[in-house]
């Protein structure tokens, strides 16, 4: 996103999409086909309710959890639905990283994107260079997120052309032993789950 | 389409760039312009396939140009034009100049569970599946004009079906004027690198696409 699209907050400087947006808005609403009050809503549900720690519990539990891993891998859309994440699953699919087999996703052609289970996709997740260089050249795309993985082991990226989504669930990384459910989810991070970082038990991300 | 839209393979984008604590929406109207769309799509005045179809047919160096939110109220613009549920002239104006049309449903807040919840595609099939896990595959090599989900750099490329998804509606059809949901066997198709992207391919590289038995023919 180029700068100037951003709102900088200068209330008596509305920028042109601003404008743009809130003419919309008043045309849809005067003709009564939506209520501001869902908007209002929606906005809130996304930017408190749904997000990257549903699925960051889930992984957690999977770590720890033997039957819910099974469940997970599966039927993630059940195992999702059995820890009473918000939002409908349909059509999930959880992918397993092992030391051999490294999963990215990605969708070169819009942003599809596991947004019931981890809302809304990231910035980068929607630009031109990861959609475009992840199918040609994900080892180069996870070196801008400074992850580097073994010459060896297989790297392999689900475009996200259908209805499917899919969400990475990575290897518990060693140095965690003991941990609660509770502490694991925090090293658990939406790109962990997107397949461009892997989780560190010694950093935040 | 041929769009720009259609971007796996492309070069020249630069790098990916992660934002550390990014915020949900990076200014107020991009949650109203998500919101609207998530609303407008509630009615039933259109469905998610035409929803994507909207953006694709953004002028090139338009769509290059605009953010993606910017993208969602061109979209959202146009489909509302274009379903007759708002004039031109009220777009210009800022309000309406006349009364809506009646519309299925309206979004209100205690509909929100199911307005945000994902339903199924899946739908009974009305033939067996002409693929099975493992068979070989080559996807067609078609251009079509309208909506699809057939990304360009796999066309013409041999690859191994690793999964059968069922019956799913298919968005060449359900984006077409007809709008029916034409289901169709889906399935995810996976390729070697080195098919795609040739000879200096990273070696331990494989890419699957979830593909509609349409776009699939024996190799």
């Amino acid at each position: 996103m180029s700068d100037h699209e951003h709102d900088h907050g200068h209330g008596s400087e509305l920028s042109e999409m601003q404008l743009r947006v809130r003419a919309l808005e008043t045309i849809l609403t005067e003709k009564g086909y939506v209520d501001p009050a869902a908007l209002d809503a929606i906005i809130e549900t996304y930017e408190h309710k749904i997000g990257p720690h549903n699925g960051a519990r889930a992984i957690a539990k999977a770590w720890v959890d033997p039957a819910f891993r099974r469940k997970l891998f599966d039927n993630a859309s059940e195992a999702f639905a059995s820890l009473g994440t918000p939002g409908g699953t349909a059509h999930l699919i959880a992918l397993e990283n092992t030391p051999q087999r490294h999963n990215m996703v990605v969708c070169t052609l819009c942003s599809c994107y596991p947004s019931a289970t981890l809302g809304l996709p990231p910035v980068w997740y929607k630009s031109a260079a990861y959609r475009s260089r992840t199918v040609a050249d994900p080892r180069g795309v996870l070196r801008d997120f400074g992850t580097e993985l073994p010459a060896d082991t297989e790297i392999r990226v689900w475009d996200s052309t259908a209805e499917v989504r899919y969400i990475v669930i990575p290897m518990r990384p060693a140095g965690t032993d003991g941990w609660s459910e509770d502490r694991l989810a925090t090293i658990v991070s939406r790109d962990c789950m997107i397949g461009t970082r892997l989780p560190d038990p010694g950093g935040t991300r | 389409m041929n769009g720009v839209h259609d971007m796996g393979g492309m070069d020249g984008f630069g790098t990916v760039k992660p934002e550390e604590n990014e915020p949900v929406f990076h200014a107020e109207w991009e949650g109203r312009a998500l919101a609207m769309n998530r609303a407008m799509g509630f009615t039933g005045a259109w469905n998610g396939d035409i929803s994507r179809y909207a953006k694709e047919i953004i002028r090139p160096d338009e769509y290059l140009g605009s953010s993606y939110y910017k993208r969602w109220i061109i979209g959202l613009e146009w489909m509302v034009v274009d379903n007759g549920l708002v004039g031109t002239d009220e777009l210009a104006a800022g309000h309406a100049l006349r009364p809506g049309e009646p519309l299925k449903r309206k979004l209100t807040p205690d509909q929100l569970d199911t307005a945000l919840s994902r339903g199924s595609y899946d739908r009974p099939a009305r033939a067996p599946a002409a693929f099975k896990i493992g068979d070989r595959v080559r996807m067609r090599n078609v251009h079509p004009k309208g909506h699809t989900r057939l990304p360009r750099y796999v066309r013409g490329h041999v690859g191994v079906i690793e999964r059968v998804h069922g019956c799913h509606v298919f968005p060449d059809v359900h984006a077409s004027p007809s709008r029916e949901e034409d289901p169709q066997w889906l399935y995810t198709v996976a390729f070697e690198g080195r098919e795609l992207w040739g000879d200096a391919a990273d070696p331990t590289l494989r890419i699957s696409v979830d593909a509609w038995e349409p776009y699939l023919e024996r190799p």
